[in-house]
């Protein structure tokens, strides 16, 4: 199947990974602000997404795989982006033509993959350890206490907020770039412009915020 | 007005290139950027020096031979201009210029400035064409209807003139805008609908195979191309593309 080994099938692939993956975060937004405005809720709504079977068994492998899959294709793509060129330009001034975010994808998209580490070592590990591995007894009050805790550090916190600035960077560029890889470029393309760049500030500065006032209310 | 040329010569594919100095006076603004390297070539020459190899032919913007990476931009600072159209008044008296050929792996130097874009003939021959019955019988294009909006499209597609700028400019030197201008410029009439499914396939493979970067929508290619080919030619090719591969 040559569509399988095409730029354009790789950049489709791309994109619709990203757009899984900006779903996923608006989602995963939604969740955390409740930590902000009712803990109780936030405690809830942890306890159903912990303790579902879909989300459990399904949407969270398909999730993971999402997020292996968009790292190991924008991998893929950067090597072969890089060997289109094999001499560099003594002189290359990409600001006069392009912002930073949509020539450093693979750096901004390090930065995240690196913070996923950190975050999946906070939350995911712990979690998995809590529920499989000690088979704790069930406890629909135990998260906000447990969020609590891992943002009393301030250099964790500072480490999420710069990890959400790369992840802005990201999404600026990504998600409206996604839209042009598959084939979306008309009339309609500048709304869904200023939406996409309105998404990838407000989503990131919103999760700034609640690492902040979780750390600062302690 | 006086400069310091800093210009890549390489004596052939296999040489190692490098940047050299050429300090250089009595330019004027009103001179060409290709004038101003005539000036040059002539004072090497004079001095018993080989002269820089530099593409060039139409000196009028329509050919697409002149290729030059001018201070990190193809073509120079200046916009919408090839490198023959751009003006030593963009430059100012005492200025550093650093002159290199442009830069892909499917566009090998050939000697100094001269770079190798034959793998744009071969893009082209995989499927920029339409078939017409030339035996007499050829019907007037006219004759069929095309609303404006999609003439006038596919007409600024097809001002495209293959000088690489777009590869040039890209950071992954692809050649997506190039490929989808000559896919666009056919897919927007009647007369390319018929060969459409194989055209964007087999251009697509072809510029796969050449070893063209994927395109990261930074939009740079738009901004330095010197005919303003749109970055809506790449969606519509990658509309095409994917139409076209689901049809088989």
């Amino acid at each position: 199947m040559a569509i399988l080994s095409s730029s354009i099938a790789r950049k489709v692939a791309m994109a619709l990974s990203g757009l899984f993956l900006v779903l996923f975060l608006g989602q995963h937004f939604t969740i955390n602000i409740t930590s902000v405005i009712d803990p109780d809720t936030f405690n809830s709504w942890s306890h159903f997404m912990g303790h579902n079977i879909l989300v459990q068994f399904i949407l969270q492998p398909v999730l993971i795989f999402g997020v292996v899959f968009h790292f190991v294709m924008g991998l893929i793509l950067e090597i072969r982006n890089n060997n289109a060129r094999q001499i560099s330009y003594k002189s290359f001034k990409g600001n006069k033509n392009s912002t930073w975010a949509s020539r450093n994808m693979i750096i901004s998209g390090a930065v995240i993959l690196a913070f996923l580490g950190l975050h999946f070592y906070d939350f995911w590990f712990p979690e998995i350890i809590h529920k499989y591995v000690e088979s704790n007894p069930l406890d629909a009050t135990r998260y906000y206490p447990e969020l609590l805790h891992k943002f009393e550090s301030p250099v964790r916190t500072g480490l999420y907020c710069l990890a959400f600035v790369l992840l802005m960077l990201h999404l600026w560029h990504g998600f409206s770039s996604s839209f042009q890889s598959m084939g979306w470029n008309n009339k309609y393309s500048k709304g869904l412009r200023a939406f996409t760049q309105f998404y990838a500030i407000f989503i990131p500065l919103g999760f700034i915020f609640i690492a902040l006032y979780l750390h600062f209310i302690q | 007005m006086k400069l310091i040329l800093k210009i890549w010569r390489q004596k052939n594919n296999q040489a190692k290139g490098e940047l050299k100095t050429y300090p250089l006076d009595g330019i004027e603004g009103d001179m060409s950027f290709l004038e101003m390297l005539d000036i040059l070539n002539e004072g090497l020459i004079n001095k018993g020096e080989e002269p820089v190899e530099f593409d060039h032919d139409c000196r009028e913007g329509i050919c697409g031979s002149c290729s030059l990476q001018i201070n990190g931009e193809p073509h120079g600072p200046d916009r919408l201009v090839t490198t023959c159209q751009l003006h030593m008044r963009m430059f100012n008296d005492g200025d550093t210029i650093i002159i290199e050929p442009f830069r892909a792996k499917a566009f090998p130097v050939i000697k100094d400035l001269v770079v190798d874009r034959s793998s744009f003939d071969r893009i082209q021959q995989a499927g920029g064409y339409i078939s017409v019955n030339t035996s007499g019988n050829t019907i007037d294009a006219n004759t069929i209807p095309i609303n404006k909006h999609d003439a006038d499209e596919s007409f600024n597609a097809a001002t495209c003139i293959g000088c690489g700028a777009c590869v040039a400019a890209c950071k992954n030197a692809s050649a997506m805008l190039f490929t989808s201008a000559k896919v666009s410029q056919f897919a927007l009439l009647p007369q390319g609908r018929i060969e459409a499914t194989e055209r964007v396939l087999n251009m697509v493979a072809q510029m796969d195979k050449e070893g063209f970067g994927n395109c990261s929508n930074t939009g740079a290619c738009e901004i330095e191309c010197p005919k303003g080919i749109s970055l809506e030619n790449i969606a519509r090719m990658n509309r095409e593309y994917l139409g076209a591969s689901l049809k088989g």
